[in-house]
């Protein structure tokens, strides 16, 4: 098994609530020169290894995890250190 | 007119819906059907309620579209039968992709539960030919994601296609054209998010979402119902 870790965001363009609020709230605290903040979802999935694993995560993400009318998806696999 | 209303786990519109259906159409027959359901071929008009689907669990309404009655919901629509989604109805048909865009959270990110001012964009269709075009209504919102979402491409589509039946008369929650409501290119799939099936009764505020039920049946009524 693998660890994956799926980061959605809202898509480039897509004026992000959220991420506007946090900003506005950040800057209100006194922490200058912060922009484009953007909110999103980590999901973290123990897959099983072996062929096509890319292809099952990439389709897992349009079909279920993401939106992908609004939302943009990037995931990292994490294999364990074999000894 | 044989009419559906289907029920998720997290459904709580689901009764007025019904309600709704019952009192103000002459449907013969108004049934609950739950979400695992296999078939909705039987029915004429599809209603699918508001309410937390699955918890709202990932996304609104991306749980619900795969329970199993939803592939028939599909079907059926693909056969031309009237499909109603209010409110996370809504959603679900947009996560199913029978309808286009996607809701993100309310611009002031609150959940909004208020009367707001409707507009019929489109009286031309079978939700809303008992509407005058322009005729302003006075309809519940309830909802924390409603914020209309599409890219320009998919805007100018449902402009040019007359596919935006409600707006906003107030941007309420930061959708695009303020469109409230849309149905799909073929006009037998509409989305909306304000809830008509609690606009029923003039003590319970509004009368105004009676036509909507009203429509549908009319237009089954002159599709189905030879008259000499």
């Amino acid at each position: 098994m693998v660890n994956v870790h799926v980061y959605i965001t809202l898509k480039e363009g897509v004026l992000d609530p959220q991420g506007k609020a946090v900003e506005h709230s950040l800057s209100s605290l006194g922490y200058e020169g912060v922009e484009e903040v953007s909110v999103g979802k980590w999901i973290q999935l123990k897959v099983k290894d072996g062929e096509g694993l890319e292809t099952r995560i990439e389709a897992m993400c349009e079909q279920l995890l993401a939106n992908p009318v609004i939302e943009n998806y990037t995931y990292k696999v994490e294999r364990e250190a074999t000894v | 007119m044989k009419a559906a209303v289907i029920v998720f786990p997290g459904s709580n519109c689901d009764t007025d819906m019904f309600h709704a259906v019952k009192d103000f159409t002459a449907a013969e027959v108004v049934e609950f059907v739950p979400h695992t359901a296999n078939s909705v071929a039987d029915y004429d008009a599809i209603f699918i309620p508001g309410g937390f689907s699955y918890g709202d669990y990932l996304r609104t309404g991306a749980i619900a579209r795969f329970a199993p009655v939803m592939k028939s919901v599909s079907k059926e629509a693909a056969k031309g039968k009237t499909i109603v989604g209010v409110c996370n109805g809504f959603q679900i048909l947009q996560e199913a992709g029978l309808l286009p865009g996607a809701m993100k959270r309310n611009k002031d990110l609150k959940f909004i539960c208020r009367t707001v001012g409707l507009k019929i964009e489109n009286h031309n269709t079978r939700f809303t030919s008992e509407y005058a075009k322009g005729d302003v209504l006075q309809v519940p919102i309830a909802h924390g994601e409603g914020n209309f979402e599409c890219d320009d491409e998919a805007l100018q589509k449902l402009h040019d296609n007359n596919q935006i039946v409600f707006t906003y008369v107030n941007d309420v929650n930061g959708s695009k054209s303020q469109i409230a409501g849309i149905q799909n290119e073929e006009g037998n799939v509409l989305g909306m998010m304000p809830h008509p099936e609690r606009a029923m009764e003039a003590w319970l505020g509004s009368e105004d979402g009676r036509q909507l039920f009203t429509s549908v049946y009319r237009h089954w009524r002159e599709m189905n119902v030879v008259t000499n």
